[in-house]
């Protein structure tokens, strides 16, 4: 493990982050995209590559820090590989998202917003995904998935806890 | 139930059967021409007629006449017209944006989503329509960061369409130029909320600005700025191309054209209904969607997204059009045209414990009525919920909400005690049932056996 102190943006991050800055009328537009950039490359976003997207994009550490505890899609924290997020608003709910999420927490022995031991899946919920007629839907890291049955759902789990790339990445 | 393969592409209900002239598909194409997501089939389609018409046969203030002729309002919730919108633009000179509202998150809401993924270059041809009319050169589509798919659709559509000069400078050889960015959100209902949008692309927390000045006067970077659904700007290049009397022809006397109305919970096939404005309720529900699932019975509907009052399953409210005025006169609105649909086994206090739970875990925290009011709600609900419920937190809820509702910041704090208080226009009963018997009057939840602060 690197310790959290030592990390660093990649030169490939680098380079995109500062396509963003030249991309906007205004740097500070960047900072947005720039911590997805962060995000995919460290899975959350930590600290110290914050304070070098403030530096590319010569603003204050504070007002990337600000974006990224504004954000819930920003983690704060180091998640498992898979994030698998069950959408609990009220379309879903109406078609048994809560069953889904308890069969989700028996299943890998998580309790909601926790990850599996091994590192590989979090378990969360998430608000409405604006996929309600395919309700309940669920998303794995920023996929989507739809019509999820309980024995899909199952399904679901189970390739994920082998997977090593996100098996519904559609282009 | 749908047959729907839930690992592959096609997402949405099938088509339904041909013949009908209802189903005309026309924002919904995609569902009847394979590959319209690329551009060389979107242009065989007759995209991008609509840009050029406007670019070679128009002056930009003829464009915004002919918008405003065609009667088009807004989708995103409000129901503005687009074209008096556009007008407010000041006829100055320098940077002007256009603002595509794809943050779509409002629960019941999910057209932007299909439009979208299944047909980029529409929106985007409606983006640059826009920027023309208004004299700007730079348009944003600020799109929810859980849509990553749909960026990547996006991005790959501006870039073709940079690629064949559609986007760029010195569009199709009239000297007009115009970019589109892509800008992923990052998870916050709030930003749909159109300050907020402006706040968070100008690299901020989504906070809400205090109004006037309304952005088409200081809107992006304090620049004169319009800001349109997409849904909304879907719309444009089909009325530039057909003209506007093609468009109003379709829909009700206030409320011209079509739209798609999001149809989910208890209904057999849920989904995106493309149908002329003023569709009644029953034709939506019960002739194309195959009526209440399970076969049971309707109890109650939440019209227009989850910020509109319920409304009682009564005929008067299934025959009821399904346009702006319309659902006004039944006491609710069409807001963003996301139709729940609840079915007679549902436990309303249940229902609207979830509704509020979503405006308290959404509150941007910026005012106090609405961060501390919805977390009050809430708290009060659930006990309710619980079986814990107290005498008088009926008229507690009522209270709380109304220091919500008119003392926050935004709609956002507005809309929070909205299914409370319909609820209890319409349930009052199931509410009483659950603080007396400390469980469910209805549902599964009604045979529970009582554990916990029973009646007291
Ligand atoms: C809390 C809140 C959330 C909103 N969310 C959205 C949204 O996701 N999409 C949208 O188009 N409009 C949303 N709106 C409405 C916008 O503020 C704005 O009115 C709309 O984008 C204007 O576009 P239109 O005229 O094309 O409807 C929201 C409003 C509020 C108060
Ligand atoms: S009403 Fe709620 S969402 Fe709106 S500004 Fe206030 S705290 Fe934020
Ligand atoms: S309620 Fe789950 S996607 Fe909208």
């Amino acid at each position: 493990m690197v310790e959290e102190s030592n990390l660093k943006l990649t030169g490939e991050s680098r380079q995109k982050i500062v396509a963003l800055k030249q991309l906007y009328p205004s740097p500070r537009s960047a900072v947005l995209p720039a911590l997805h950039v962060v995000q995919e490359q460290f899975g959350y976003v930590p600290v110290p590559p914050m304070a070098e997207v403030a530096d590319i994009l010569e603003i204050l550490h504070g007002e990337v820090e600000q974006v990224a505890t504004f954000y819930r899609m920003y983690h704060q924290q180091p998640v498992g590989k898979f994030v698998v997020k069950v959408c609990d608003s009220i379309s879903c709910y109406l078609r048994g998202s809560d069953e889904l999420l308890a069969q989700g927490q028996q299943k890998l022995g998580v309790k909601c917003g926790g990850t599996t031991p091994d590192g590989q899946i979090t378990l969360d919920k998430i608000e409405c995904l604006a996929a309600c007629g395919n309700a309940p839907c669920i998303q794995v890291n920023d996929e989507f998935i739809y019509d999820v049955t309980p024995a899909q759902f199952d399904a679901v789990l189970d390739e994920l806890k082998r997977a090593k790339k996100n098996p519904y990445f559609v282009p | 139930m749908s047959v729907i393969n839930y690992k592959s592409n096609q997402i949405f209900p099938p088509p339904p059967p041909s013949g009908d002239p209802t189903y005309q598909y026309i924002l919904l194409k995609h569902r009847v021409v394979p590959g319209l997501r690329k551009l060389a089939v979107y242009q065989k389609e007759g995209g991008y007629e609509g840009l050029k018409k406007a670019l070679n046969d128009y002056q930009p203030g003829q464009v915004i006449d002919l918008v405003k002729q065609s009667g088009l309002r807004g989708r995103g919730g409000a129901g503005f017209p687009a074209g008096t919108k556009w007008s407010f633009i000041p006829k100055v000179g320098g940077a002007k944006y256009v603002c595509c509202n794809a943050d779509e998150s409002e629960p019941g809401t999910f057209s932007n989503h299909e439009l979208i993924e299944n047909n980029p270059h529409q929106l985007i041809e409606g983006i640059l329509i826009t920027c023309y009319a208004i004299g700007s050169e730079l348009g944003f589509i600020y799109i929810r960061g859980e849509f990553a798919r749909g960026a990547r659709v996006l991005e790959e559509a501006v870039k073709e369409a940079r690629a064949a000069g559609l986007v760029g400078k010195n569009i199709l050889g009239t000297g007009f130029n115009c970019e589109v960015i892509v800008h992923r959100g990052a998870g916050a209902y709030i930003c749909g909320e159109e300050s907020a949008l402006l706040e968070s692309l100008e690299g901020k927390r989504g906070f809400p600005r205090l109004r006037p000045p309304f952005p088409a006067i200081a809107g992006l970077y304090a620049r004169p700025t319009v800001i349109n659904n997409s849904e909304t700007l879907c719309n444009v290049p089909h009325i530039l191309r057909h003209g506007p009397e093609w468009y109003a022809n379709y829909g009700t006397e206030k409320t011209k054209g079509f739209r798609l109305y999001c149809l989910s919970g208890h209904v057999e096939r849920p989904g995106n209904y493309e149908l002329p404005c003023g569709t009644t309720f029953r034709k939506l529900i019960y002739d194309l969607a195959g009526g209440v699932w399970k076969g049971r019975k309707l109890k109650a509907l939440i019209p227009g997204g989850s910020s509109t009052p319920f409304l009682a399953a009564t005929d008067e409210v299934l025959d009821t059009p399904m346009d702006f005025e319309g659902i006004a006169a039944r006491g609710s609105m069409q807001g963003s045209a996301g139709v729940i649909v609840f079915d007679d086994q549902t436990c309303i206090v249940g229902a609207v414990l979830r509704l509020v739970e979503f405006y308290k875990d959404e509150s941007c925290g910026k005012c106090t009525p609405c961060r501390e009011g919805t977390q009050w709600l809430v708290q009060i609900l659930h006990r309710l919920e619980h079986g814990e419920g107290r005498p008088g937190d009926l008229e507690l809820l009522l209270n709380v909400g109304s220091n919500i509702a008119g003392k926050s910041f935004c709609l956002l704090g507005d809309s929070a005690p909205v299914p409370i208080e319909s609820a209890l226009k319409l349930f009052r009963e199931e509410f009483e049932y659950h603080i007396h018997q400390g469980r469910c009057m209805v549902g599964p939840g009604a045979n529970r056996p009582v554990t916990i602060g029973a009646a007291h």
